[in-house]
């Protein structure tokens, strides 16, 4: 009885946790990507927002930070525009469909090691009892599972979207994001499959563990050293995943004005927008729990380090929590902005090309993966 | 809808004459390299991101990466020498505007930007008619100098700056007399003014064509 008050503030303090996380990242990163395509294309980027102090004539620009900030009052006091024939359930749904499983993926994904608040807070030591938690919202034996489960749901709200809003481009739209994803959805999956057969299991914090070890002695056992061919697929299907150039056929504005959120306007408009940024973040937090290292530094466990050389370094919890919630931020962070040079990289596919891309090459190339990897684990285990 | 049938009591057809077509375009030519996209995404994304780093290490280290300006606040000092952005009505030497209002830049005027309203000076037998307002609407203007060519009094010149357009409103882009009369005759020194004083005769000598004494 006296465990259950711990365990939920604990849940509740790291619901919050994710969510802030979340949440900022999608508002900062419309800040980055519009910076940073501007610096890559010698221009400046946003930058007449400001606040001005009151009384004073003091303007605050920040960069052009505050750009977020606008967009985010632009789109809700927008007018709120309904097409005439609409349907209104779906129409009304659909948003929520799209916004709410990229909340839910992050559930099941790890951002910092076993921590121990009764060590870390000495006056609340009776209190916890000595429990530890893994630093993750729900510790599911079924944790990528659930993560498929929940990103194949945000199909059904492209569609409805694109369905509901009674709108040609909207219908074109919304069936080119379900073939899109549905394509892609099997590559990454397929991609996947040789990770789990790797480290055995689908929970992504046993999965994080199982790298912070060595390979070969030299590199850490990330998933990128094991599976570099299995982390490239998964790179480009999640970026088709999330419907982003060069795979915005669904959205294509030069063919199908917006596609599935053509007929969408103020903060459902916004939902859509922001679910996209999301998932960008959330993406990126994929990439790096499965393929490298997750909330770890290179050659770091719980316990410390174990350099290749052998040498340890023994880390105490005060330094290593903020260490590893810092790398899982850094790393975050750092795939996000690749993620962001590739989109203002690339042009667009054509739509044969896509699904081609999608039919002809990356699955096949993900089945001939799977089947290595088979081969190797079979080899490895002794054959027979 | 030809059958043998038809064709076998007609005159041997004229082949007609073929002419090579001309091609307007290349055929994509793409070695295996290149055909493989991955090699070529990823130069790509070295020079976009070459790009990215090399701006951002100017912009960390102070000096600018963009070849773009805050305008309103930031002008480019760049702009050619030649460049003629800005129209300038030129004086006399008392000071009031040599436009004698014949409407012959706003006739020319192929942007029809000018209005020019005339007055009457009956105290100034020399330029009874002078410009009440002369005006020129500078959101439409294409800076074609040809204003310029037209004038026969040399009254309006354009000079080599921009005008400072940034408004909310295009009827805040009217230029007014008062602010093109920012030229002053005494610092001009392409052509003085006023033009020395010269005798027909003297014009006539210093020419060569006077007659010569042998």
């Amino acid at each position: 009885m006296s465990s259950a008050l711990p365990d939920l503030v604990m849940a509740l303090v790291f619901i919050a946790y994710s969510m802030v996380m979340l949440l900022s990242f999608g508002g900062l990163l419309t800040w980055v990507e519009r910076k940073q395509s501007a610096v890559m294309s010698d221009r400046i980027g946003a930058n007449r927002a400001y606040i001005r102090i009151p009384f004073t004539n003091i303007k605050l620009v920040w960069m052009g930070l505050f750009h977020g900030m606008a967009d985010g009052a632009k789109m809700l006091l927008k007018e709120n525009f309904k097409p005439n024939a609409h349907d209104k359930l779906g129409y009304f749904l659909a948003p929520f469909v799209v916004f709410t499983p990229v909340l839910l993926v992050f559930a099941v994904v790890p951002f910092g090691g076993t921590i121990d608040p009764g060590a870390l807070f000495p006056s609340l030591a009776n209190w916890f009892g000595g429990r530890t938690y893994p630093m993750q919202i729900a510790q599911l034996d079924a944790g990528l599972l659930v993560v498929f489960a929940f990103s194949g749901l945000t199909i059904i709200g492209a569609m409805l979207a694109g369905w509901a809003s009674e709108n040609k481009f909207s219908l074109l739209g919304g069936l080119r994001a379900g073939s899109q994803m549905i394509s892609y959805e099997l590559v990454m999956g397929l991609t996947v499959m040789g990770l789990i057969l790797i480290y055995g299991t689908v929970d992504l914090g046993s999965i994080v563990r199982q790298q912070s070890g060595q390979l070969l002695g030299v590199l850490p056992a990330w998933g990128v050293f094991q599976q570099p061919l299995a982390a490239f697929l998964f790179l480009t299907a999640a970026i088709a995943e999330n419907k982003r150039i060069p795979f915005d056929l669904p959205e294509a504005e030069s063919e199908l004005v917006a596609g599935y959120f053509t007929e969408y306007s103020a903060m459902k408009l916004g939902l859509f927008m922001f679910s996209e940024f999301i998932q960008i973040a959330i993406v990126a937090a994929l990439f790096s729990t499965l393929f490298l290292g997750g909330y770890n530094l290179p050659f770091m466990s719980d316990a410390g380090f174990l350099l290749p050389g052998g040498r340890e370094i023994a880390l105490s919890q005060g330094v290593r929590v903020p260490l590893q919630m810092l790398t899982f931020l850094g790393k975050v962070a750092l795939l996000c902005v690749v993620q962001i040079q590739i989109r203002w990289t690339l042009p667009r596919f054509r739509y044969d090309q896509m699904l081609g891309l999608s039919w002809k090459l990356l699955l096949p190339v993900s089945v001939a993966n799977l089947v290595a990897t088979v081969l190797v684990q079979w080899w490895r285990g002794g054959g027979a | 809808m030809s059958t043998p049938d038809m064709e076998k009591g007609s005159a041997p057809r004229v082949q007609p004459v073929r002419y090579a077509r001309k091609e307007y375009w290349n055929e994509p030519t793409m070695n295996w390299w290149e055909k493989a996209y991955l090699p070529e995404v990823l130069r790509g994304l070295a020079i976009t991101t070459g790009v990215f780093l090399r701006n951002m290490g100017k912009w960390i280290t102070g000096r600018r990466g963009a070849v773009t300006t805050y305008y309103p606040e930031e002008r480019r000092a760049d702009f050619a020498p030649r460049n003629r952005g800005k129209h300038v009505l030129t004086q006399r030497p008392d000071g009031s505007v040599q436009c004698i209002a014949c409407n012959m830049c706003a006739t020319v005027c192929p942007a029809k930007v000018i209005e020019i309203e005339p007055g009457f000076d009956m105290n100034d037998p020399a330029h009874p008619k002078y410009p009440v307002r002369f005006e020129i609407d500078y959101s439409r203007c294409v800076f074609c100098g040809m204003c310029v060519e037209a004038c026969p009094e040399d009254a309006i010149r354009m000079e080599p700056d921009v005008p400072n357009l940034v408004s909310d409103d295009r009827y805040n882009m009217w230029m007014t007399m008062d602010e093109m009369m920012t030229w002053r005759p005494q610092s001009d020194v392409a052509k003085p003014y006023p033009p020395k004083p010269v005798s027909l005769t003297r014009a006539a000598r210093s020419e060569g064509g006077a007659p010569s004494k042998h």
